[in-house]
This record gives structure tokens, sequence and C-alpha cells, in this order.
């Protein structure tokens, strides 16, 4: 009742005082008096103790800006040079982007050196990166270098610890003070304070380290990276653990937490505390305190008891059964549970005060964790709590999207830190927030394409757009004979009748020189050929005569009715980020050989549309030349039809969905042959497929194709009534 | 160790995390009314204002002018104006005289030049006239970037770059161009153009990381209200195939049809993948069966008995309901054959976030009554399909019983009618996708229950449902449904080859 009392009289006082200042008159110049808001606004700030409160520009000077003429802007480019190096890095100041210029981004590895072990990790990093399309072999090339040694655990005390790298970098005529240099590091320093020291001057290189203090990270230089085990998969990678979407989303448990207590030391902090919001119920967090030699030492009266209870759960059983995982700092600020809960859908609750979230210039992390403070533990049980269901459910699944987008494996790892560098180069021509935290994720939306979200098959929906409404036929001819065969003719015809198409490209691929432009049917649709240079791969060459989002990849042979072109590109547009075509094939599991199969048989089931006749968006002639590595590129080449698997293969890896087979009015002449004769060439053929089907899928590092039960037809396809009602009633001709 | 709002942070200065950046506030934004301008060409293509440029950075300039002539177009102070003209106001080129800021809506691109502070009032001008900023200012940390994505309102260039500026914002993709103009407007509307905007956002950035968990998202932050309008974002974003062996629900809401009932659930036990069967009893008066009358089943069968005869009954998200699938069946639907069911199942897999059902509808816009017509004839086209029998994801039950928007809910309620247009506006509005139509159009009720249901086809039940389409569309503020031309068969459905090798022979036969 006091308190109450004394806020009523200095309100009462306040109040009064007021009045006296400013007297009656000018209260109605508060906006809250006044009522008149719109007037209110347009002058703001109006404030009406003008008179008290000193202005320190007027509108002049603010436009005016200073003096001018001091300093020279280009000396104090020259100055600030000097003046920020080492801890104050920014790329403007420690990267020489000159070199990046001629031959765009180029990584350069050092040569491994025969005596100098490398760790598993660091051997599969320079793999990711000799594997990746910026590699080149020659440092003249090049627009960043990465070291030969071993740079990953600069913990003195550990046995992969690199001795005198201070000594052997300045060896190296490339080194150049670090610049250009990017270094890879997991682990720093040593106990007991485990400081962000690696033993070495880095000099001006770049540093993508674990487990980054922001105090030391330099922002827009540096990447903070996660911590992985020597056991994270080179390539592919597991999948997360997320495989339906329950409502409620909670799991058994709705937070839990499970490792070590540190009885002394950094860290101990954060970790001495957790055993408080364990309930026993659905929030578990169990601690041990055996760790190190001497744990017995240090340990205190909760040690017995909370180490047996430690042994009743399991870790993973409780990974995959909670909502929530507690992710606090180790010694270091990371942990390999980060990932682990990643990976598991168990969205980490983070209690790592100053860490640097691992690719934070990229990745927006309040879509996928909760950021805790390690101060304010006890808050997280109420916190979490509050979290509505929808939330919860896109958290869970925005986890399972990182994972797999940036995360799964090495190679992923090793590539999002390239390409966040390369992103810094030509900001203009980089990606934006949108493309890196939406699917299918920033590796594969190429800013070279575009950066309009617009042009890409992915975000028509989250970008409120549709697809264009025609598309651009494009026709590949290689047969040697020199005039125009009768398909290919029939061919022109029945597309250039398509009220969907707007042009027709004749990629040229013979021996011989085009017919002459008088040969050519005579349509109103314009038509041009290109000449291709005769190797397969031109088919899904990105030409820059392509206008439209969609593509409808034919071959010469290739027999279609002006009915069914229309019917499939009405059913693309539902669906623009697959492919949408006729003959179809599938891939199945052979167990008694232990290999993937591939048969072009008449199925129940469908994974690969073949691209001789198929509606797809143009972005994927793009991500198929720019995309993959021109080793994948010349595998698919050298056998029969395997670029048709690989399209279809690196479609399936992106959307994760299988393509779309539509209403075929009669079979693609390929299919029949096949299935009457399976003559030897046939056979051969076939075994080339799945040659290649095999190869595709260790190097995706696990099989991306994806089975369909279902063909997309006509609403009224075949149905009892009257053709008159139907709208593409030559389709069951 | 106060935290600094400051308006001139470069990448040295600035504490990441601690510190916001926040703009330098212009006075012409209170003074001066500019109406946003609309797309279209506009006179310049690189304008630059700023009247205090260092000799340097307007000698490049000056170069890009002789190289790319009028459509660079570079102001200065005027020297020779009347008395009692602000000079703040007026910009010139030689002897034209130009307004200012008006002059910025002239432009598609307007340099952002740092002078001696690297922060600039000029931002905040080119930003309320739909200008493009190009930034200009090495080390610059832009405006609250720790949450507004400047990449899509700006274009940033080195300062060494500067002589290749014409070349690299013409390499800008035209549409981009009007996105990035749209962009900036709103960015000056939002957070730029009172002091009090200008507060209030610097507050909420604090506000976010003290409670990061219940902060703002990119989306609120960045996306102009026309695209937060436009855009859906699919609460099941995820591209995930439900594991076959899950199964489905099948919920049968019924009132007294007992017999009816019976024989649907001995029709749809048949299905392989039925996991279980729920039967919503909304009948007050009566007691269902007795246990011992039910049709014996090979999976769980559960009664639940509601509080009050409504149709939203059906889409309420129960417990028992342990499958991500929900099959919906009215008690007289007895036409589906089990091939035709399991292979529902087997599309909804393939679409999990859309309704995936059997009798199609359509929504036609009538040009002479100039409202929506609701539609159930013989049609090349689809955009709704009817509940009475449908596989959808739980979570739309969810959608449907607590966050419905308007007061659809209860007026389906009270109207005993059109609960299933209801749940086709609600999934087309939240995903921006189609319904799935499955297998070929045919009679569904039983011969005898027509004769009961006639209201199916009575006049005046078309009428109403026409009317719901228009209630439906007011309240959602659009028309979210979407029409499309294709329905889902099975592979080889109607293929010369022998039946007893394709999976779903049996569809399709009545």
């Amino acid at each position: 009742m006091q308190t109450r009392k004394k806020y009523i009289f200095l309100t009462f006082l306040a109040s009064w005082l007021l009045l006296f200042f400013f007297g009656g008159d000018k209260l109605r110049h508060f906006a809250f008096f006044s009522g008149r808001k719109a007037e209110a606004r347009r002058n703001w700030p109006h404030w009406t103790d003008r008179s008290l409160l000193k202005s320190f520009a007027d509108p002049e000077e603010l436009q005016s800006d200073g003096d001018p003429s001091l300093p020279s802007p280009r000396e104090r480019r020259a100055a600030r040079l000097s003046v920020y190096k080492n801890s104050r890095c920014r790329m403007e100041t420690c990267f020489d982007f000159s070199r990046c210029q001629k031959h765009g981004f180029k990584v350069f590895t050092y040569p491994r050196e025969r005596d100098q072990p490398l760790s598993e990790s660091y051997s599969k990093i320079l793999a990711s990166v000799e594997r990746s399309r910026y590699y080149t072999p020659h440092p003249e090339e090049a627009c960043l270098f990465i070291l030969s040694i071993d740079t990953l655990d600069r913990d003195h005390l550990s046995s992969q610890y690199v001795r005198d790298v201070d000594e052997k970098i300045r060896g190296f005529p490339l080194w150049n003070g670090g610049r250009n240099h990017l270094i890879f590091n997991l682990y720093s320093g040593t106990w007991p304070n485990y400081t962000e020291d690696l033993g070495f001057d880095i000099g001006q290189a770049i540093l993508a380290k674990a487990s980054f203090y922001t105090e030391s990270f330099r922002p827009g230089f540096d990447i903070s990276i996660p911590l992985f085990s020597k056991d994270h998969p080179q390539r592919g990678g597991e999948k997360g653990w997320l495989y339906q979407d329950s409502l409620p989303p909670k799991k058994k448990y709705l937070l839990v937490f499970k490792g070590k207590r540190y009885l002394t030391g950094i860290g101990s902090g954060t970790r001495n505390a957790l055993h408080h919001i364990h309930n026993g119920q659905d929030i578990v967090s169990l601690t041990t305190c055996k760790h190190g030699k001497d744990w017995q030492k240090h340990k205190d009266t909760r040690c017995d008891k909370d180490n047996v209870d430690y042994e009743k759960f399991d870790y993973q059983e409780l990974l995959h059964n909670s909502t929530f995982c507690i992710v606090p700092r180790g010694r270091r600020l990371g942990s390999f549970r980060f990932l682990e809960a990643l990976q598991a859908a168990c969205v980490p609750v983070l209690l790592s005060d100053g860490w640097e979230l691992p690719f934070a210039e990229a990745i927006d992390w309040g879509k996928a964790a909760v950021v805790g403070s390690e101060r304010l533990l006890l808050q997280i049980p109420s916190a979490v709590r509050c979290i509505p269901p929808e939330r919860v459910l896109a958290f869970q699944q925005q986890t399972q999207f990182l994972w797999d987008a940036y995360f799964s494996s090495v190679d992923k790892i090793v590539h999002t830190t390239l390409e966040i560098i390369k992103d810094r180069l030509l900001p203009h021509r980089s990606r934006s927030r949108f493309l890196w935290n939406t699917l299918p994720g920033g590796l594969l939306a190429l800013p070279e394409f575009s950066t309009h979200p617009g042009d890409f098959p992915f975000y028509y929906l989250q970008h409120g757009s549709s697809p264009s409404e025609k598309f651009t036929a494009f026709i590949r001819a290689t047969s040697p004979a020199s005039s125009l065969s009768q398909p290919i003719l029939r061919l022109i015809q029945a597309v250039s009748a398509s009220q969907y198409c707007a042009q027709i490209l004749v990629l040229w691929s013979c021996e011989k020189p085009p017919p002459p432009s008088g040969k050519w049917p005579q349509t109103t649709m314009p038509l041009t050929v290109i000449q291709g240079r005769g190797k397969l791969s031109d088919r899904f060459f990105p030409s820059a005569a392509i206008q439209t989002d969609a593509v409808l990849s034919l071959d010469e042979h290739t027999s279609l009715s002006t009915s069914e072109v229309d019917f499939a590109f009405v059913v693309w547009r539902s669906f623009p980020e697959r492919i949408v075509g006729f003959p179809a094939r599938s891939h199945f599991w052979d167990p008694e050989q232990r290999r993937w199969g591939y048969t072009s048989r008449w199925t129940n089931e469908l994974s690969i549309v073949l691209t001789a006749a198929a509606f797809y968006h143009r972005y994927y002639h793009s991500l198929f030349t720019e995309y993959l590595p021109a080793g994948l590129r010349e595998l698919a080449g050298g056998l029969a039809a395997c670029e048709d698997i690989l399209m279809n293969v690196l479609v399936a890896a992106i959307t994760k969905l299988p393509p779309i087979k539509v209403t075929q009015r009669k079979q693609h002449k390929e299919t029949v042959p096949q299935q009457v004769k399976g003559t030897v060439a046939g056979g051969r053929h076939f075994s080339q497929q799945q040659d290649c089907l095999n190869q595709l899928a260790d190097w995706f590092g696990s099989m991306p194709l994806v089975s369909s039960q279902l063909r997309l037809d006509p609403v009224l396809f075949k149905d009892q009534v009257s053709v008159l009602r139907k709208k593409y009633p030559r389709l069951e001709k | 160790r106060a935290l600094l709002a400051g308006g001139g942070f470069s990448t040295w200065t600035y504490r990441q995390g601690y510190d916001v950046s926040i703009p330098v506030y212009s006075p012409l934004s209170g003074e001066v009314d500019l109406p946003e301008r609309g797309p279209g060409p506009r006179r310049y293509f690189i304008l630059s204002s700023q009247m205090a440029l260092h000799p340097e950075y307007r000698s490049e300039l000056e170069a890009l002018q002789a190289e790319n002539g009028e459509s660079v177009l570079i102001l200065d102070k005027c020297t020779n104006l009347s008395d009692g003209v602000p000079a703040v106001r007026k910009r010139c080129h030689k002897n034209q005289v130009f307004d200012y800021p008006q002059v910025l809506q002239e432009s598609t691109f307007c340099v952002v030049i740092r002078g001696a502070r690297l922060g600039q009032a000029v931002l905040s001008d080119v930003l309320q006239a739909g200008c493009v900023p190009v930034i200009i200012a090495d080390s610059y940390i832009l405006p609250f970037s720790e949450v507004l994505d400047w990449k899509r309102a700006s274009v940033v260039i080195p300062e060494e770059k500067m002589p290749e500026m014409y070349s690299i914002l013409q390499s800008v993709p035209q549409r981009q161009i009007e996105e990035m103009q749209r962009q900036a407007r709103w960015f000056w509307e939002a957070y730029f153009q009172s002091m009090k905007a200008v507060a209030l956002a610097t507050l909420q950035i604090i506000n976010d990381r003290i409670y990061p968990y219940a902060a703002i998202s990119y989306e609120e932050w960045n996306d102009p209200p026309a695209v937060k309008w436009s855009s859906v974002s699919n609460p099941l974003f995820l591209p995930l195939i439900p594991p076959q062996s899950q199964g489905f629900t099948a919920i049968v809401l019924t009132y007294d049809r007992v017999e009816s009932l019976f024989r649907v659930i001995t029709e749809v036990s048949k299905v392989p993948s039925l996991s279980k069967l729920l039967v919503v009893w909304n009948n007050q008066n009566k007691n269902p069966p007795e246990d011992s009358l039910w049709p014996k089943i090979r999976v769980p069968l559960k009664v639940v008995r509601t509080a009050e005869n409504k149709l939203s009954n059906r889409f309420f998200p129960y417990d028992e309901i342990e499958t991500e699938a929900v099959l919906a069946i009215d008690d007289d639907i007895i036409m589906l054959t089990s091939d035709e069911l399991q292979f529902g199942y087997e599309v909804w897999r393939e679409f999990p976030d859309r309704l995936v059902g059997y009798p199609g509808r359509l929504h036609l816009w009538d040009h002479e009554m100039n409202k929506w017509k609701y539609e159930s004839e013989w049609t090349n086209e689809v955009s709704m399909v009817l509940t009475g029998a449908a596989f959808y994801h739980k979570y739309f039950n969810y959608l449907y019983t607590y966050k419905m928007p308007g007061d659809i809910k209860n007026w389906v309620d009270a109207h005993m009618n059109c609960e299933d247009i209801a749940m086709n506006f609600l999934v087309a509005n939240v995903t921006g996708k189609s319904v799935i139509k499955v297998t070929p159009r045919k009679k569904f009720k039983c011969p005898e229950c027509t004769a009961i249901d006639g209201l199916s086809l009575d006049q005046t039940h078309m009428v109403e449902r026409s009317e719901c389409i228009n209630k439906f569309a007011s309240v959602f503020g659009t028309m979210p449904l979407k029409v499309v031309e294709h329905r889902a068969d099975p592979v080889l459905y109607k293929d010369d080859f022998p039946e007893k090798l394709k999976s779903f022979p049996n569809i399709g036969s009545l």
C-alpha cells in the first residue's frame, strides 16, 4: 500500500512540474494530447523542448557533411592497408581481390609433403577442395590458397599437433604474409584455458575455425565452421532423422542433456548448473563427473548419485525422442553435440555465450535453434515450453534442411565455406540471405545464373510469382543425314502448333552443316539453329537463347502431338521444380548383385523421365553445366544414356522428389523394341546404364532417385463422357 | 559498456551483436511528401545528388558520365539561386535546376558516397524516392544491417571499383531492379521515415537480442507488405515422403446411418495401409451401437462421442490420430474400391502437404453476377476435392480447429454446410498449392442413399455452396484456390498391359 501511495504522489509531482515548466498552452504540442496524428507525424521530430535540446546538425550541414578536401579517399584507402592488418583484417585490407579477376574464383591446395602426416579430417577437407569445381592445380591461377600442413588440431598436447608451423610457412614462397590463404582449424588452445591461440602466426590469412569467439572473430573475413568428427563422411552424408511431420510435434521428452560436468576449469560454470533443470519427467538433464584421470580428486557430494542416474539413460535414445536438446559449451564453445542435435531434428538450445555460430554470415540460426544465455539457464524450460507447436514444427524442418544443405558431409562444410568467401568477391552477384535460408539452400542457388528468386525453379511460392507462360523447345539433331528427316519435321510441326510455345531451338550436333534455312519447315514460330560442339553434354548447355523458364527437351526421333505438349506444359507449371515428361524408367536395388539396377520395362513405378521428351526449368541447364564438376560430366558422357540419368539424379538430389510422368498418346519409340527384342546390343546398352547409375550413386554418396507410383492425366481422361466435353480428346486415341 | 546506436559505424568501430547501426536521419523525410513511384523506365540510369563530394569521387563520376552520356546525371550545389529558395531543396547540373529530392525519382540507381562521415543522410532521401542506392563507402555498416537484408534493396560497390560501376549495375536484371526499388521504399517507410521509426527499430533489435526465441523473423523485417501478402510459407515445407508403414487413420463422421456406416467400415478395413479407424459419433440423442454389434476388423476401431452436433468435429485433431495421414470419409461412401483407397494413400505420400481426394469440384467466376460460382459438372479442371473422401495431413486438422481465419468455423457449424470448401480454402491458402484429384470420376454414393440425400442435387444446395465460396473468399481477402487440369492415376492406368501385373488394377471399375 505504501509503495502505491508513493507512486501516486510521485506521478502527481511530476505532472505538476511539467505544467510548471512548459506552461499549459505548450502541452497540446505533445503528440498524445493533440490527437492530430497525421500532422504530428509529418513534422516529426517536433520537439516541444527544442529550446532545451540542441540540434547537432542542420539540414544544410548534414548534406554538405564536413570538409570534403581532407583526406583524399585514395590516400585513406592506402593508409588503412597498413593499419588494419592481422587481428583487424577485413576483406578490403587483407585480401588481394586482383588475384581473382582473371581466372575467377580458383582454389589451390599446396602439394602434400611426404613426411607430413595428415589427420583423417584434414585429408577429407583437402579432398573436398580438390573435388570442387573451383579447384586448380596451378598456383598462378589461384585466388585462394590452402595449406597442406594440417592445422586442425592446435592443442599442443595432442598427438596430431604439427610443430614448427611458423617456420614451415615462412619457407613457402606463396605464403605472402598469409594473403589470400584459408586456414582450417577445429581445436585451438589447450588445458586449462583453451584460448584461441593457434600456436603460429596466421597473418592475413582467413581463418575457418570451429568454436569461434565473437571477440576474436574478424567479421566479414573469418568463417565459423562446425566441429565435426573424423568419422564425418566425405560426401553424401547421412540423412536427417526426421521422416515425418508429427503433430503435435512434441516428442517424449521436451528437453534433454547428457554429458560431462566439469568440476573445475573453464566451462564448468555452465555444466555445473545443468542438473538444476532436471525434473525426471519431460526434462532430462544428466551429468557425470567421470572424465579425465583425476576426477575423484575434485568430486563433490552430487557426483555419486549423478553418475548412477547418468547410466540409466542412453544418449542416442534421448536424442531420438526429444523435442529440444541442450547444446552447452564444453571446454571450448562448440561441440559435436551441435551437429548431432541438428541431424536428429532435436532443436538445439544453445548455451554458449560469445560463440560465433557456424556460417552465421549466411545462415539465419533463429529459424533452427534457440539461442539461450548461459547466465539464464533457469529460464530455458519455460522459454521452450512457450514455443507454439507450429513454430516447433518449422524449427524441426529447418534443422533438417540446414543439416542436409550445409553440414552432413565434409564436402558440404568445405563447399559452404568456399561459397561464402566467393560471395564476398562480387557483392552484387552474391546470394541474399533468403537464398541461403530457403530450400534447397545456397550451394544450389548459383548467383552466376541470377540473384533474383523469381528466376529459379524453387521459390515461386515464397516469392509470390509464377513461372513464365511459354516454353522453349530444344531439339537435338545428331543423325548424319544432310537433309531433314521426316520425324524431326513432324516434331517441329507438332511443337510449333502448341499455344504455349515461344520459340524452337535446334541444336545441330552432326558433322555436316545444317540445311539452309529454306529447307526448314515454314512456321510462324521463331526457329534458331545452334551449332553444337558434337558433345553429348551440349544437350544441357545453358544457351543464352533460352529465354523462357521452361525448356521442352526433345530428340529428333521423338514423336509427340500438340495435345501432349500442351497438357504436359500445363502440368509442368504446377511443378516447375521437377522434370515433367513422357517416357519413364525406373531404378531398383538388386539384392543379389548388391548394386542398383535400371529397367525400361513397364513397371508400376518410375523414377526417371527421359529428357528425350520432357519439360524442365532452364536453370537445370546451368546447374548441370556449372555446378557439376567436369569429372562427373565426363563420366556421364562416356556411358550410354548416362547424361539422361545424371540430369534426373541431379534434380532428384536437389528436390528430393520424383519426376512426373504425364499421359502419352502412344508409346515412345525407344521402349517398344527393347521390350520385344532384348538383343545383345540392348543388353550392353543396359549394363552401361546400370554402371552409370552405380557410379552416380557413389559420387553423390547415396541414391538420390525417388520413385513415384502415379501418372498425371487430364481430369476427364478416358472417362465415360462425350469427347466434346474433353479438353484433350486426342490423348485418348 | 553502454550500447551505442550510431549513424556512421565502420566495421572496425562496430561491436557486432552489441551496438546498433542506425540511419542518419534526413530532415527531408518529415518535410517532403514523395508518393511512391511505380515500376517503369526512368529517365536516368545513375544519379549523383550529393553536394559535398570529394573531388576525387566527383572526377570518377564525371569519367563515368563522359563514357555513358546522358544516362548518368551528376548534380551539385546551385550557385546562382535567387534569395529565399532553400539551397537544400535544389540541385544543379550546369545551368539546369532540379528539385530535390524529387529528382531522385527520375533515376534507377542513386549513388550514396561517403563523405567525411561514413553515414550519409542522402541514403534516407534515396530510399524515400524508391531509387536503388548504390553504396560506395568501404567498411560502412549499413543501418540496421543486423536484421535488414541490404542485398535486396541496394548495390554495394567497393570504392576502388567505381570505374566499373556502370557495367556492374547493368548486370542487375530488370525484374530485380523493380523489386529493389520497392524494397528501398519499404525500408524507408518502415525504418527510416521518422525518428520514431528509427527509435522503435533500434529498440526492437535490442529486444530481439534479449529474447531471441521470440524474435521477429527475417521475413517480418524484410518483406514489404505486398510480398507478405502474395507469398506463402508452407508450414510443411520440408520435402518428405512419409514412410508407407505409418499407414493412415480413417475418420468417419456419422449421425445415425448405422447400416451404411458399418458397410463403409467393412470396406475401408480392407485397405492394406489402414492403421486405425475412428468413428466420430455426432449424435447426442442416441448412443452408438453396442461393441458387439460393430464389424470385426483387423485394426483398432475407436468411437469418439461429441458434445455437440457440429460439422467441425470431423476436423478436430483428435489425440487418437497417431498417423500423419487422415482419410476423411463420409458414412455413405461405399463405392470406393480398396485399390482406389490404397492408391489415394500412395498419392498422398507423394504430396503430403495437399488435399488428395476423389470427387473434384471447381470454382468459376460468374461474369454476369460478378461473383464466384460453385461447379460440380463434368469439367476439365478441378480446384477442390470433397472431403467426403479425401486424404490430408493431420496438421490441417490443427489449423482448421485453431487457426481458421475470421468466423468461418462458426459459420460452417451454424449452416451445417461447406466444411469441405472451408478446408480446401485453408489448405490452398497456407500452402499455395492445388489439390490432387485421384482416379476417374464416378458416382460416389450408394444408389439407395441418393433418395435420402436428394439435397445434393437440389438447386438451392448449389446456390448455398456458391455463397460459401464468396463468403470465404471475402474472409480470406483473396481467392486461394488453384485450378489445375490434371488428376493422378496409377502409372499403368488403362495401358495395354496385363491387369494382374498392375499394382492397382481395380480402379474406376464402377
